[in-house]
């Protein structure tokens, strides 16, 4: 019986690592970036919904949509101040360094708007839990949220891609950005809307992440945003569907992992996999195979 | 003219160690007549230590061409390694310099081959799965050192992996190592002289290995791996050899943090996945591959939040603008043109004398 | 090229500001600090400005008092996942600070106040403690977190300079002679934990819930556990989380709850166990709660729903609900200059400066002496003061360093702390 709780628990966490990953994998797909800043975008979306719900007694859907917007908006600027510059840089790790900046920059601007204390969140889910075998196994309503919301951005995602003009322009820039751009592609727009995607996907996890563990601090989304990274690339980084499946792994070794082997070592567990997995399928579970050409 | 040409690899060099020479005999200087503040003073150790490790990372960033993000679990294999060492040795090997010298080997080897044994299986990743994996192993050591418990006694030494209690020790025993607590009254055997020796050992290595026929090899595998494979290089053992030297380097970088501090911990702070990224920022802003320019980067980047405590709780905040702003600086493509178009070379160049 | 020339003289212009700072000999602008955070940074600034005025004091100890005011130095971490506890280190002293400047000083010397940022890590929590030498430091309130603390004491005790630590607990603080806590020691938290669950008979079962990669948490659940065995109650469950996973705990309260543990020891910080007791909450699970002065801090964690932390029992010096006068009357000062409701921390730092002021008194300790006379008057100070503060009545001193004072033990009922008698 405690097994399929863990089962469960892991899937619940996973299902927050996946959202997260989302966002990320949506982003380095297109942008060939690693945004390091996607995880305080989190804590960004988490914070406003705080701020309107909680201070301000907005309901909860106002709520989620200014922090979708704020988000947005938050995605789009960064790209253009601290990303865009560099686009054609002679590295492409200069890009990587600024969005460490901007995510020391967001945390420590959180850390002087709201202070350094703890906020308890309060949920803006109101699905109930699920009980199974009289209260033994229990799924909570935000498990559930979460589960649904990863479907739906999954598969809103891959028709967006594959079915409109902005998507096919995304797919023509992820391959190759000097050919779009011959093509008529506006490649910087393109880019800016791949930002904003992943911004307001940021927020959408904010608002589940802080759901299912209520404590919010200018901190709360650079650990997540990290096991998520983790979790993209578990499931082969730029793929969507695989960003779901790295996110419920991932939080199912790391329960089970906790339960059965150690709780001191439950990171090192996680992350043994991780490297299990990359040396065996070095890109990937459903990563693509890359072709070198000399 | 021809052989100036020829020259310039050791020219160049002849700089870079220069610039280290000058800044000791300065800061010597300084500190013998008195014009130092204490803050410079207790900075010149870790100074050392940023410059190490930002040079050692330079080796497999910018010379082998393959992203790292584990370089602060090298440095902490190194530091636990050299300080466990020196506590336990403390009462056998009175002087400091000796124990401490051995230490630093000890560091720098025992770090040096997991990072052998690390860079054996990962390194036929490439790009940002080889950056996760080896991010991986950085979180996978922190966190063993973190459970890991030893002391000793009249009876040898006792390990475990559980709590310092189940050691097992018997009254006179020492508990060194304990987990999270880590290593406490490590003697404070690290100088600034010493230092700045070992900054010129890792020069010295890395600077030679690059201009050698082996560095030549491993650059040869970064620029393209596939024409360096048809032309009969060993990969795996040229990507190695840069590897495990880069790691013993940071080991080494590793006992002199740990030698600074009379407390040692495995914190995410100081050996966490924070640690590796900052390391690596110092190479990128530096220029990667450019060893000179991690030196520098290396010294500004630990400066600047101790020059911006005057802005008391900003200080973060202005500190990762100014980062961003030095970023775009040094890496935009537009800037650079910019840069160009009114650098002093060229105002020079017009006012006078064409080369 | 033009990259490295732009960086050396980056560089330069570093290193030059480092040393012109050196240069300048300070102005005080002692005890006119005045309330609001914006001015603070500003004065923060100033202070800073005129900093370093080592120019001749650059050698083991700073240069003499300059002038009628003591400084006071205090270090702790402002940002990083531990800003919560250095903020309210930060701010509690000063608190105290102004009080005491307000009310004609100590001995009619005012105070001067400095306080720098460590981040939580032990390297900068000495570079703070140079940059505060720097300044011309006397006394020093610090460090906040037991890391920071050891590795500051051992620079401490080299220049003999008296450092007071209002948090920082492991027994590895105090082991130089010129530093003293304020705080209990992990190893006294830890006993005087497991012997009240064990004389009491809270529980018989108890499941422990702890923060392997924290030196505070690590510290008392080797104690509490050393001690259980002497006590009438057994470990059924003791489960570890570390500072990259400290979201999900529902493997820990799954196994409490599978091994029947009645009562759950949480040696840990509040931020944590506001998790654990909403875990524990929605997994049905209702055993009782025990925790340390670390869990101290949860009923003010902003939007927090009180009911679930209903019952839970704490061994701590410090309530910010306590109905005593001194109590009150601190926490509607700290709430009206800082906006936030003090934590033990904030009480800690604060009562720190009044035993400094205690000591200063009873050692006759003039502002006028270097640091070492300071230092060494107030070491022998402290063994004879008794003070009562809000962490504590009638707190005294041994010479090395751990503070005597009596734990109280608190009950959560009705969203209040109530004293267990």
């Amino acid at each position: 019986m405690s097994f399929i709780s863990y089962l469960i628990n892991g899937i619940s966490l996973g299902s927050v690592y996946a959202i997260i990953a989302l966002g990320y994998t949506m982003v380095y797909g297109i942008a060939k970036m690693l945004n390091f800043a996607h995880g305080d975008v989190i804590m960004v979306g988490g914070f406003t919904i705080f701020f309107a719900v909680s201070m301000q007694g907005l309901p909860p859907v106002a709520g989620i949509l200014l922090a979708v917007v704020l988000c947005t908006l938050l995605g789009i600027t960064i790209e253009y101040i601290a990303y865009r510059p560099l686009r054609q840089a002679a590295s492409s790790l200069a890009v990587l360094i600024t969005a460490i900046g901007v995510s020391y920059f967001l945390q420590n601007m959180a850390l002087l708007i709201f202070g350094a204390n703890t906020k308890a969140f309060t949920s803006v889910v109101t699905v109930p839990a699920i009980k199974l075998a009289e209260g033994q196994i229990m799924i909570s309503g935000e498990t559930i949220v979460t589960i649904i919301s990863c479907i739906i951005i999954m598969i809103g995602l891959t028709l967006f891609i594959n079915k409109t003009r902005a998507g096919q322009a995304m797919l023509a820039v992820s391959e190759d950005k000097g050919a779009a751009q011959l093509m008529g592609i506006n490649v910087n727009g393109t880019i800016s809307l791949t930002f904003a995607i992943g911004s307001a996907l940021a927020a959408i996890a904010g608002m589940l992440l802080c759901s299912a563990y209520p404590s919010l601090t200018p901190y709360t989304g650079s650990m997540p945003g990290i096991k998520a990274f983790v979790a993209a690339v578990f499931g082969g980084i730029g793929s969507i569907p695989g960003a779901l499946i790295g996110g419920i792994v991932l939080g199912i070794i790391e329960i089970l992992g906790k339960a059965y082997i150690s709780s001191q070592m439950a990171d090192a567990i996680v992350f043994l996999v991780l490297i299990v997995v990359l040396l065996v399928k070095p890109t990937g579970i459903l990563g693509k195979k890359i072709q070198e050409k000399v | 003219m021809k052989g100036l040409k020829l020259n310039k690899n050791v020219k160049d060099n002849l700089i870079t160690y220069g610039i280290v020479i000058i800044a000791y005999v300065i800061m010597q200087i300084m500190i013998n007549t008195g014009h130092i503040s204490s803050l410079l003073q207790g900075l010149l150790v870790p100074l050392c230590v940023y410059v190490i490790l930002a040079v050692s990372l330079n080796l497999t960033v910018g010379i082998l061409g393959e992203l790292s993000l584990g370089h602060a679990g090298f440095m902490c294999v190194g530091a636990f390694a050299g300080a466990f060492f020196s506590r336990y040795m403390e009462d056998v090997i009175e002087v400091s310099l000796l124990r401490f010298v051995i230490a630093i080997i000890i560091g720098a080897i025992s770090a040096g081959i997991v990072g052998f044994l690390i860079g054996m299986p990962v390194l036929r990743l490439r790009g940002d799965y080889l950056a996760i994996v080896t991010l991986a192993f950085g979180e996978i050591i922190k966190n063993i050192i973190n459970v890991l418990y030893v002391g000793k006694d009249s009876s040898g030494i006792h390990f475990s992996m559980k709590d310092s209690m189940s050691l097992g020790l018997t009254e006179d025993g020492d508990v060194i190592i304990n987990g999270a607590q880590g290593i406490t009254g490590t003697p404070k055997d690290a100088t600034f002289t010493i230092g700045i020796v070992l900054i010129i050992i890792t020069l010295v290595v890395v600077l030679n290995l690059i201009h050698s026929r082996d560095g030549r090899a491993i650059m040869s595998i970064r620029d393209n791996l596939i024409a360096a494979e048809s032309i009969g290089i060993n990969i795996t053992k040229y990507k190695l050899m840069a590897f495990s030297i880069s790691a013993a380097l940071a080991g080494m970088a590793g006992v002199l943090y740990s030698h600074n501090l009379s407390s040692l911990m495995a914190t995410p702070k100081n050996f966490g996945y924070n640690m590796s990224i900052m390391i690596l920022v110092f190479v990128v802003l530096g220029g990667i591959g450019n060893i000179r320019g991690s030196i520098i980067s290396a010294v500004i980047l630990t400066l600047l939040p101790e020059l911006l405590r005057g802005l008391s709780n900003y200080r973060m905040l202005i500190y990762s603008v100014i980062l961003i702003v030095m970023m775009l600086f040094n890496w935009s493509p537009k800037l650079i043109n910019l840069r160009k178009k009114y650098s002093l070379r060229r105002l020079f160049k017009k006012t006078g004398e064409v080369r | 090229m033009k990259k490295k020339v732009v960086s050396l003289l980056l560089a330069a212009s570093l290193v030059t500001a480092m040393l012109s700072g050196c240069g300048n000999s300070g102005s005080s602008d002692a005890g006119t600090e005045s309330a609001g955070t914006e001015e603070e940074a500003d004065d923060a600034q100033q202070t800073q400005t005129d900093a370093s005025n080592a120019e001749e004091g650059s050698d083991e100890t700073p240069a003499e008092g300059s002038g009628e005011t003591y400084k006071i130095g205090a270090i702790g971490p402002a940002t990083g996942g531990a800003a919560v506890y250095g903020i309210a280190v930060q701010n509690g002293a000063d608190l105290a600070i102004k009080e005491i400047n307000e009310a004609g000083g100590i001995n009619g010397s005012m105070i001067e106040y400095n306080f720098q940022d460590d981040e939580c890590d032990n390297e900068k929590s000495v570079n703070a403690y140079n940059t505060l030498k720097d300044w011309g430091m006397q006394i020093l309130v610090g460090s906040t977190t037991s890391g920071c603390s050891i590795a500051v004491s051992a620079e401490s005790a080299n220049d003999n300079l008296f450092q007071l630590t209002p948090s920082g607990s492991s027994v590895d603080c105090i082991k130089n002679d010129n530093v003293f806590q304020v705080c209990f020691t992990d190893p006294n938290q830890g006993v005087g934990a497991a012997q009240y669950i064990g004389s009491n008979g809270v529980a018989e079962k108890v499941a422990v819930i702890y923060d392997s990669s924290d030196v505070y948490s690590s510290g008392i659940y080797e104690k509490f556990a050393g001690e259980a065995a002497n006590q009438p109650f057994e470990i059924v469950s003791s489960e570890a989380f570390t500072a990259d996973n400290k979201t999900d705990f529902s493997v820990q309260l799954q196994k409490a709850k599978d091994a029947g543990a009645e009562l759950i020891f949480l040696p840990i910080y509040y931020t944590e166990a506001s998790l654990i007791l909403t875990q524990a909450n929605a997994m049905g699970y209702e055993p009782e709660f025990f925790g340390c002065d670390g869990l101290d801090g949860i009923l003010n964690v902003e939007n927090f729903d009180t009911a679930l932390a209903e019952g839970v029992m704490l061994l701590t010096p410090f309530a910010a609900d306590a109905e005593d006068e001194a109590t009150k009357s601190f926490v509607s000062a700290y709430e009206a200059a800082y906006g936030d409701t003090p934590n033990q921390f904030a009480a800690d730092a604060y009562d720190a400066v009044y035993i400094i002021k205690a000591a200063i008194e009873q050692s006759g300790a003039a502002p006028t002496d270097s640091a070492s006379d300071i230092c060494d008057k107030l070491k022998a100070a402290m063994t004879e003061i008794s003070v009562d503060g809000l962490t504590g009545e009638a707190m005294s001193w041994e010479a090395g360093g751990a503070v005597n004072k009596a734990p109280k033990a608190m009950e959560i009922v009705d969203g209040n702390y109530s004293l267990i008698q």
